[in-house]
């Protein structure tokens, strides 16, 4: 008893790491703001009204796109910093990032507001998982550690898994969510699996470290290593939906309700490629470039190709856009491959501008779906040009953007990641690239063909438009031809950005 | 002769058990039984984790196994309350079924 008394006196002080609270400000701010909001439905009485819900989130993540802000300057001033203890690091990437997963939350909460009216369902519990999963999201391309990508990996799916299944009355919705949720969990044991054995070769889990370790070490037995980046990569390949790891991607986005499409499609790819940039050019790069980028190449022609073959032979607009979105992952890989500074500022560029437009093109969808979320068949898009002109407008411009048109984000995007590509000696894959882009832009063009020039059977429906999703596609469209017209500010952001991406130690 | 038990055994051992949770999912149809082999999956990967903590001397392996734990908890608790949803607008639990979506 005294002996376990005086180690009790021998370890009264438990080193704590020094907590930087105004670093993890918008993280910290997300979750908050989504716990409160969960607090204030349960406390205040009554019912609130829907838009108190859609106005909150808002209000939340235009608060951390403002925290932001100041650690933006703080990084551009001082350099990259890392926080609480090595767990987490703050630099220009992880800002960018952050503030993209906002933009998206912002964009999502204003489709989520009119989506339910329509649907007649309601309730916090869609805000509090969007925000929740947002700031999984954050963490994950904040973190600094293996361990910290895994647990936001897994704040942020977990509460899209619920997101995906939660419309009750559509089969489509929960069988959305099982599938998503089963090859989610499969592919969170893949990237646990392959922590553990990087952990294993290297003693550590902790980006800096890691980096330092081969840096001044060489393995010669790396078969744990090479068996560790491999298992990391499948894992990641699924959240990102690479192929041959893309299976669930189609069937889950066409069967989760369309605002949750929408935020999959922005906030957990963008947060899911930049971990994978982190942990594979930024800690692997300097060392292991030549081990993975073959692999990491095949992959790319993989999805690049299916991508693109598969969207064409596609009737439902939801997913073709689910392929598509495939064919950019492909194109997002591209940036990630060059594994040099050029090719992580395309690869931020990219996914700010796969933001406005992918969450631009869902909205549209959202609204033609109508009462029931069902007519997303390309049927459904004949002669909306005549009953919806505005309508047919912006998702045109959208599609343009997505299949690379000049004057629109997506064609600066593809320019950059193709450059960094080239520039990094993958000139081949940059060749292939466009030419997938131009079987894409088959498909894009078959929608745009199908709203303008097909004749409907019958009379046009006009869908309504409610104001929330008007103002969500408003700024996509107007993000997507700023981005195009006056790309300096953003492509100079990117830059600024990717030139910290610098793993610090402790 | 004695056998002596040395740290590579367990990892074989974890990398078996891992490898009979992800064909197991990929093989069986029953989503509970799916859940299972993820769970599976998961404590060979703990078990991956204290072997190696064991082998290089260093407690953070053993850390991170809590972390495991509570996440693996909490996607029991999401994944069981889908499976309750669609099980209440059909009878029997079989992953085959759950297919309207395809192409």
């Amino acid at each position: 008893m005294t002996g376990f008394v005086a180690v009790l006196a021998a370890t009264e002080d438990i080193p704590t790491p020094d907590v930087d609270w105004s670093a993890i400000a918008p993280n910290l701010i997300l979750m908050l703001g989504g716990i409160l909001l969960l607090t204030v439905v349960s406390v205040v009485r009554g019912r609130l009204p829907g838009w108190f819900h859609a106005v909150w989130t808002i209000s939340v993540a235009t608060a951390a796109i403002v925290a932001v802000v100041p650690l933006w300057q703080r990084v551009q001033d001082s350099g990259p910093e890392s926080v609480l203890a090595g767990a987490l690091v703050l630099d220009g990437f992880s800002l960018v990032v952050t503030a993209t997963i906002c933009v998206s939350v912002i964009l999502a909460a204003l489709l989520l507001e009119a989506y339910l009216r329509r649907e007649r369902l309601g309730g916090p519990e869609w805000y509090v998982l969007m925000l929740l999963s947002a700031s999984g999201g954050v963490t994950m391309a904040t973190a600094n550690d293996l361990v910290v990508v895994f647990i936001g990996l897994e704040i942020l799916s977990v509460a899209v898994y619920v997101l995906a299944a939660m419309h009750r009355r559509r089969v489509s919705s929960q069988e959305a969510g099982l599938k998503y949720f089963v090859l989610g969990a499969f592919s969170s044991a893949f990237l646990l699996y392959g922590i553990a054995l990087t952990y294993g070769a290297t003693g550590s889990t902790n980006l800096s470290r890691i980096q330092a370790f081969l840096a001044d070490t060489v393995i010669t037995q790396n078969a744990l290593l090479l068996g560790g980046l491999a298992f990391m990569l499948v894992g990641f390949g699924f959240k990102v939906a690479v192929v041959p790891f893309h299976n669930w991607k189609p069937d889950v986005y066409q069967g989760s309700p369309t605002p949750v499409t929408a935020f999959m499609a922005t906030a957990v790819t963008a947060a899911a490629f930049a971990a994978l940039l982190r942990v594979y050019v930024t800690t692997f790069g300097p060392t292991y470039r030549t081990e993975w980028q073959p692999l990491v190449a095949a992959l790319t022609v993989l999805t690049l190709v299916v991508g693109a073959f598969l969207a064409i032979s596609q009737t439902n607009v939801k997913r073709m856009l689910a392929y598509s979105s495939i064919n950019h992952a492909g194109f997002v890989l591209l940036g990630v491959l060059a594994a040099s500074a050029a090719g992580d500022a395309a690869t931020l560029f990219y996914l700010v501008a796969y933001t406005f437009m992918a969450a631009g093109s869902f909205a549209v969808v959202a609204v033609v779906g109508r009462r029931g979320d069902g007519h997303h068949d390309l049927s459904d898009y004949q002669g909306l040009s005549r009953s919806r002109p505005g309508l047919a407008l912006v998702f045109t411009i959208l599609l343009l953007s997505q299949a690379g048109v000049p004057l629109t984000a997506g064609f600066l995007a593809k320019f950059y990641v193709l450059a960094a590509a080239v520039e990094s000696g993958y000139t081949w894959l940059a060749v292939l690239a466009m030419l997938t882009a131009v079987v894409s832009a088959f498909m894009y063009l078959r929608i745009v063909v199908t709203m303008y020039f097909a004749e409907p059977e019958g009379e046009p429906r006009r869908p309504r438009i409610p104001a929330a999703a008007g103002l969500a596609m408003g700024l996509c469209v107007v993000g997507v031809l700023v981005i195009g017209i006056v790309p300096g500010p953003l492509s100079d952001v990117a830059n600024d950005a990717v030139s910290q991406l610098v793993a610090v130690g402790r | 002769m004695t056998l002596q038990l040395t740290g590579s055994w367990y990892l074989v051992l974890a990398a078996m058990i891992f490898a009979i949770g992800a064909v197991g999912l990929m093989v069986r149809r029953n989503p509970l039984v799916m859940f299972m082999c993820v769970e599976l999956m998961l404590n060979a990967v703990n078990l991956t984790f204290v072997t190696f903590s064991r082998l290089l001397d260093d407690v953070g392996g053993q850390a991170v196994v809590f972390f495991v734990l509570v996440v693996a908890a909490a996607e029991v608790v999401v994944g069981l309350a889908i499976i309750v949803a669609i099980m209440r607008r059909r009878q029997g639990a079989n992953a085959d079924d759950v297919s309207l979506m395809r192409g």
